[in-house]
């Protein structure tokens, strides 16, 4: 089931925009539903961020995954447990960029004795990068689309993503990648029994509208033929906000248009909004400073007083006095002080 | 004391049905109940307690009553979900991280076999993923729209009783140690959301005994034991004679809420009351006695372990406020710290933020060294570690390792100090000078890996027994991989939890392996002005090589 109903919503999808097309509904969603969809991405990802935001951090909570700063003569992890806003950089553009904490994986086994043993588990960081990557080559080439004229750098990365030469029009690896990387990250889904046993419905769906998405970009690149020429107008009339549509796009680009402007619209309310978090994570987004510098918490309340050395002292003044221990306050002078006792504590402890 | 012997209980981690070794639950864990039997959960809190912390901090612990876990009326308010709900809200809106950690995980899984419960139960809400998604799928009903609009879909529930155990279990079955967080690609640290679980809990009035006992004995007493002034002073004092014994020295330096002292020193009260706590105190003031430090200790700040930590962050800070507190009243210029695993945790992270700014105090300065320790420039409180690594750097500490010659030594990097602080190295530093025969452990279970002890935050207690020694397992074993490999004897490390919960870990799976505190090697190391020759070591053990004249 829990694999079913996204497969089965992620056709739906695809249907509706089918039918939708067939009876002339073209501009609903060559149109419409676009600028809906991504309205609702923006406003929806500036809303959750500027709801992240509104929360304080009180404390500074870092995962310390190194040696901090202490002696000058001690070595310390300047990346994994930065102590500077440069280190914080670093260490934010290796997780951003390279998935540092995946590579870190181990995988755990037990097994007869008992006994534990680690070993090291990189697939999903491998997977996780290709998915990404490819996913970010395919996002700036779709770039060509809008832009007119396109920014340098689309050609360029055209032609390495091309760069196999293989068939005509030539095939880019992105698109294999994407769709091997979907593949396996799907596969791991659902092969690894305790990543099976966490997986939500909200975990599938995402995987299958992406595939679909990816699927139907493919089939009209290399083998259905859609109007190159429409599109591009289409798509260039969107981001200048004065768009034409042509009578002869072909259904397939609509579904392809209509399942990107679903996920486009999912985003802010789905745990694709990891794509934000990651940047405002505490424990890896500070630096390990907390007894250099101070750190304010708006809300700390002042109120909030440790039970007094007087009140202590005043319940225990007279073994204090018994014992030799200092007081602020003394006896009244009439109660003899009594020799210091020796001997072990015949207090039980708290257990 | 377990309620399992030690080979059934391994055949039931290896072979027993769960989800570690491979047999997968055929229900959703959404559709598992949580069930309590006779040692799978901690006593609830005395109502004494519950009354007690509740006069001082309305509202946050809710109604004293008593009442039975196993039972299906927790004599909860009637209007608890809404405590709840409303209660999360306000933490929402209070830690930042909270929000994120509730909409940024991916379920990836990375996390999931990093949890040394997960490892020694196989229980799959005990991976940190499902621990986290048990109170995210009650944040999705009711704070998120999609979680409104699509229900099970989005992975959203109401919060209804059943869910109420199911954290009262769970997320007493996490020690807050932040394992899961090093390898997750958000730095999702389901400790944190462990932390704001039990702030939630406790508001319904569901706290444990063993938490809010330990809590009130901090407040009233200064120490979570309840050590009277006059008891914890006398404790500390009868090791003085001990002392004499090995060393033939006797310490003249041992003092009390004394005035004008340049240093406070702080400890975890476990140091003077328990075996093997007390060798690292006689570590600690031998050392001190040593070099000559113009120190006090204070019976009314006698913990540096902070059990409100467990609760919430009010009591947290109340406890901690006592340091300063002490430390202004007795006008000393910085503050010292024991080996403690929370307390470091609370000091490094939270002190200055909650009770600070320490002006009246000065940037801590080595009175030996000369050294200004500029990362406790703000808190003004320096590491027992950092301090004895900085003496050791510049030879002022006289010290013959040979007389540690009979542990083989390994060292656990306890988790608050390793992952909450980043100190790695100092206590190394320490172990290669004051001990000859060291090994490290396996790569994965040391350093910012570190495995826990399987009984911190307040899970240190005896009707837990075997949930204990499963959740100790991955530290156990790795233990053993050294002891099999080089006869490691000794399992050092700087925490005194660490030092209660690993003995009983120890003697379960690793019997003839002690526990020490690093002090305890240091003390044992050290060679002090007009001792006799030694034959005989803090735990009055016969040194190596002295065995025929040791005087019995
Ligand atoms: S590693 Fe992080 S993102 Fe992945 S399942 Fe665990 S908490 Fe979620
Ligand atoms: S903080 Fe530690 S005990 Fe808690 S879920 Fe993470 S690994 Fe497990």
């Amino acid at each position: 089931m829990k694999i079913l109903y996204p497969f089965v919503a992620v056709i739906g999808l695809m249907l509706f925009a089918f039918l939708g097309v067939q009876v002339g509904m073209d501009s609903l969603f060559g149109i419409v539903i676009p600028y809906l969809a991504f309205l609702i991405f923006i406003g929806g990802f500036i809303n959750k961020v500027v709801g992240w935001a509104k929360s304080p951090v009180p404390f500074r909570i870092p995962t310390t995954c190194g040696q901090g700063q202490s002696l000058p003569w001690i070595k310390q992890a300047k990346i994994d447990d930065p102590s500077t806003t440069l280190g914080v950089v670093q260490r934010m553009a290796l997780e951003v960029l390279l998935f540092r904490s995946l590579f870190r994986n181990t995988q755990a086994d037990v097994y007869d004795g008992p006994k534990l043993r680690y070993g090291s588990s990189k697939y999903l960081w491998l997977f996780a990068l290709m998915f990404h990557y490819s996913f970010a080559v395919i996002v700036i080439r779709h770039m060509r689309l809008f832009t007119d004229p396109m920014p340098f750098f689309v050609p360029i990365l055209e032609f390495f993503d091309g760069i196999l030469q293989i068939g005509a029009p030539t095939l880019y690896q992105s698109d294999l990648v994407l769709l091997g990387a979907l593949t396996l990250l799907f596969l791991r889904r659902i092969i690894l029994a305790n990543v099976r046993y966490i997986s939500l419905p909200a975990d599938y769906f995402p995987l299958f509208l992406i595939f679909a998405i990816a699927s139907t970009g493919i089939l009209m690149r290399y083998f259905v033929r859609v109007d190159v020429i429409n599109i591009k107008q289409l798509a260039v009339g969107l981001a200048s906000f004065s768009p034409v549509l042509a009578d002869d796009i072909g259904s397939l680009f609509y579904i392809h248009i209509f399942l990107v402007s679903t996920l486009i619209a999912y985003i802010p309310f789905s745990k694709l909004m990891h794509m934000g978090g990651i940047f405002m994570s505490p424990t890896r987004n500070l630096a390990n400073n907390s007894r250099m510098v101070r750190h304010i918490n708006p809300w700390n309340d002042p109120s909030i007083k440790p039970h007094s050395y007087a009140g202590y002292e005043d319940d225990f003044r007279d073994v204090m006095a018994e014992a030799g221990l200092p007081l602020e306050k003394e006896l009244p002078p009439e109660e003899p002080v009594a020799e210091e006792e020796q001997g072990k504590a015949t207090e039980t402890p708290a257990e | 004391m377990a309620d399992m012997k030690v080979d059934e209980l391994g055949v039931s981690v290896a072979r027993g049905p769960s989800l570690m070794t491979g047999a997968v639950p055929t229900k959703d864990w959404q559709e598992v109940p949580a069930v309590f039997k006779p040692g799978n959960y901690c006593y609830p809190a005395k109502a004494s307690m519950v009354e007690y912390h509740s006069k001082s901090l309305p509202g946050l612990f809710g109604e004293p009553r008593e009442w039975d876990v196993e039972s299906d009326d927790w004599k909860l308010p009637e209007n608890w979900k809404e405590i709840i709900i409303n209660g999360m809200k306000e933490r929402l809106d209070k830690f930042r991280s909270f929000k994120i950690f509730m909409d940024c995980c991916v379920r990836c899984g990375a996390c999931a076999d990093k949890c040394h419960f997960f490892l020694g139960t196989g229980d799959p809400k005990n991976m940190p993923v499902l621990r986290a998604e048990l109170l995210r799928s009650v944040y999705r009903n009711d704070f998120t729209k999609a979680g409104k609009i699509l229900g099970k879909f989005a992975g959203a529930r109401e919060m209804t009783f059943g869910v109420l155990k199911e954290w009262f279990m769970y997320f007493y079955q996490c020690t807050e140690c932040r394992r899961c967080s090093v390898f997750c690609p958000y730095g999702i640290d389901t400790a944190e959301i462990t932390m704001m679980a039990r702030e939630l809990l406790h508001l319904v009035g569901v706290g444990t005994n063993w938490i809010l006992e330990p809590a009130a004995n901090s407040n009233r007493t200064g120490n979570h034991l309840g050590l009277q002034p006059h008891t914890f002073k006398e404790n500390a004092e009868y090791m003085l004679d001990d002392i004499e014994e090995v060393t033939g020295v006797r310490l003249k330096n041992l003092n009390f809420n004394r005035k004008g002292a340049e240093v406070l020193f702080v400890i975890p009260s476990a140091d003077v009351f328990a075996d093997p706590g007390i060798y690292t105190f006689m570590g600690y003031i031998m050392m001190f006695e040593h070099i000559g430090l113009d120190y006090t200790i204070s019976t009314y700040a006698s913990e540096g372990g902070n059990f409100g930590s467990f609760t919430n962050n009010e009591l947290m800070k109340k406890l901690n406020g006592k340091m300063y507190a002490e430390a202004k009243r007795l006008g000393v210029k910085w503050i010292l710290g024991g080996e403690c695993g929370h307390m470091w945790r609370v000091l490094h992270q939270y002190m200055d933020t909650m009770n600070g700014p320490a002006d009246f105090l000065e940037v801590p300065k080595s009175p030996i060294t000369g050294t200004v320790f500029e990362n406790a420039a703000s808190t003004k409180m320096v590491h027992i570690s950092e301090f004895t690594a900085d003496l050791i750097r510049h030879g002022k500490l006289k010290l013959d390792p040979s007389r540690n010659d009979n542990r083989i030594v390994t060292f656990h990097d306890s988790c608050n100090p390793s992952r909450g602080m980043g100190m790695l190295e100092e206590p190394r530093y320490i172990l290669k000078h004051v001990c000859n025969n060291f090994h490290e452990m396996p790569e994965n279970t040391i350093r910012e890996s570190t495995f826990c002890c399987g009984s911190g935050t307040g899970l240190n207690t005896g009707e837990i027994m075997e949930l204990r020694m499963r959740g100790g397992l991955p530290r156990a074993n790795a233990v053993k991989y050294v002891k099999d490999k080089h006869g490691v004897n000794m399992l050092s490390c700087v925490c005194a939890i660490d030092r209660a919960t690993l003995l009983a870990l120890m003697q379960y799976w690793n019997p003839n392996v002690g526990v020490c505190g690093i002090s305890e090697l240091v003390g044992n190391a050290l060679i002090m002005d007009g001792e006799k020759e030694r034959d005989q070591d803090l735990r009055f053990e016969t040194l190596p090589g002295m065995e025929g004249d040791a005087d019995v």
